[in-house]
């Protein structure tokens, strides 16, 4: 099948066409929110963007600035309150370099809520506009980016949904595509068997150490990691231990494709390097698929065995779970039934094929169930504290 | 369709297909047990004897130590086993 996509002005291609308004804090949100809802635009509410630091604050920043450079955004608007940590003028020149319209606006300097909000639908107007006539063209599988998520795992998650999504990234990669395997907290038990396939021995010790710090940190807190990870919801399906459900999470990597590197939350996914990819980003799947996203995935493919509407802002998100029971109680959130599997009804195989092929009719720009149902969820992962 | 998935052969634990009633008597290939205790779909099964602090596997991998001595047949989760990693209650023994 051929993908067509929204050509960018540094070779990449965008699968959706989004206009996005980014608040630079958590003071700026009312404000981006309103824009965006005059005009139909999106908005990333979030809680974050100023008082933060070191790391904490660059991986703030590295989100923000990623959600503006992924392909499929068209141009954006950030929306800041002035004097916070996070300059609105910093993330704007960043996004600026991948050639797409970027401006920004301040409600200090603009004079108070109305005056910004009139101005910044002006702006966001003409950016209307110019997306208006925006034709697709035909790009190369080498340009795509997946994002691979598991959120309510279940068991049988571990025995159908994420060996399937494995089958999938298999394809995808083996055509010349890229994945993301993330939730380093969900590696915790399976790092042994991951890291042999990381031909290059400094991608897997950055992978290995990425494991151990996130572990180091929940231990420091001193107590027993059940109860956060597995969650009550995993318990109550089926899944004892960390182990168990990371075992089970790892299959979303399937079995054939090298990782070609480990990233951090947010950064950006070599495009001259396709291939597999892991990426440091925690088990919850709001914060984790943010990470991706950021990373530049233009979709993701999200496998649960209780059942979840997540969505994303910017990007499309499959949901497939392998618990037929969970398909029938929330069809209206997810995409593909993969207890037909567990019902003997259809083969791994077959389910796996299945999903690439859901992946690709995405990519062209079929709806998926979460934004159908305007599923916008956001979250940037925090490694540090508010001062 | 067999009624508990074994996923490898070094696993001491299976996946119950469906709820698994006490007494049933379970045959699948050249292998039965007795079903001990009521599970829930989709938890597991002991497949063998396991002594307390020995190894759980799935998928051929440990997933955890037992935590009291458990029979084939017997309900197997939460309350009978643990983890190993990510376990800040027991830092002053590592």
């Amino acid at each position: 099948m051929k993908l067509m996509g929204y050509p960018r002005e540094n070779g990449t291609y965008g699968i959706r066409n989004h206009i996005l308004i980014i608040p630079a804090s958590v003071c700026a949100v009312e404000v981006a929110n309103r824009i965006a809802e005059k005009i139909g635009a999106v908005s990333l509410p979030h809680q974050h963007g100023c008082c933060q630091m070191g790391d904490d604050f660059r991986q703030t920043v590295r989100t923000l600035t990623g959600f503006g450079c992924n392909p499929n955004v068209g141009a954006v608007l950030v929306v800041g309150l002035g004097c916070e940590g996070i300059q609105p003028s910093q993330i704007a020149e960043e996004i600026k370099k991948t050639g797409k319209p970027v401006e920004f606006i301040t409600i200090q300097a603009c004079g108070g809520t109305t005056k910004t909000i009139e101005q910044g639908l002006s702006i966001v107007s003409k950016f209307a506009e110019t997306l208006a006539t925006a034709q697709k063209v035909p790009f190369s599988i080498n340009h795509l980016i997946l994002g691979m998520e598991c959120g309510g795992s279940d068991p049988t998650s571990g025995i159908v949904a994420n060996p399937a999504i494995g089958i999938a990234s298999d394809q995808l990669v083996s055509l010349g595509g890229t994945s993301i395997l993330s939730e380093t907290t969900e590696v915790i038990g399976a790092e042994h068997i991951l890291a042999e396939r990381f031909p290059d021995a400094a991608q897997r010790s950055k992978f290995l150490t990425m494991v151990s710090n996130v572990e180091k940190r929940a231990l420091a807190v001193g107590e027993d990691l059940r109860g956060s990870q597995p969650t009550p919801g995993n318990i109550q399906g089926g899944l004892s231990t960390i182990e168990e459900k990371s075992l089970g999470c790892m299959h979303k990597a399937g079995n054939t494709a090298p990782f070609i590197g480990a990233l951090a939350y947010g950064e950006t996914v070599p495009t001259e390097k396709p291939g597999l990819y892991f990426m440091d980003t925690p088990g919850e799947d709001i914060d984790s698929i943010t990470g991706m996203v950021a990373g530049g995935a233009q979709l993701v493919v999200f496998t649960t065995g209780r059942g979840t509407p997540t969505g994303c802002p910017i990007a499309p998100v499959i949901k497939i779970t392998g618990n037929p029971e969970t398909y029938y109680n929330m069809e209206e959130n997810i995409d593909i039934n993969g207890g037909k599997v567990m019902q003997g009804d259809c083969t791994l195989d077959e389910l796996g094929e299945e999903i690439f092929r859901k992946i690709l009719l995405v990519a062209n720009g079929a709806q998926t169930k979460a934004e159908k149902l305007g599923h916008k969820e956001f979250g940037i992962y925090r490694i540090g504290f508010t001062f | 369709m067999n009624p508990i998935l074994k996923i490898h052969e070094k696993d001491n634990v299976g996946t119950c297909l469906r709820l698994l009633e006490a007494g049933e008597v379970v045959h699948w290939e050249s292998f039965s047990l007795i079903v001990r205790e009521e599970i829930p779909q989709y938890h597991k099964i002991a497949l063998a004897d396991i002594s307390l602090h020995s190894p759980i596997y799935k998928y051929g991998q440990i997933i955890g130590l037992a935590t009291q001595k458990i029979s084939q047949g017997e309900y197997v989760h939460v309350h009978n086993i643990e983890s190993i990693r990510g376990r800040g209650d027991k830092k002053e023994e590592c």
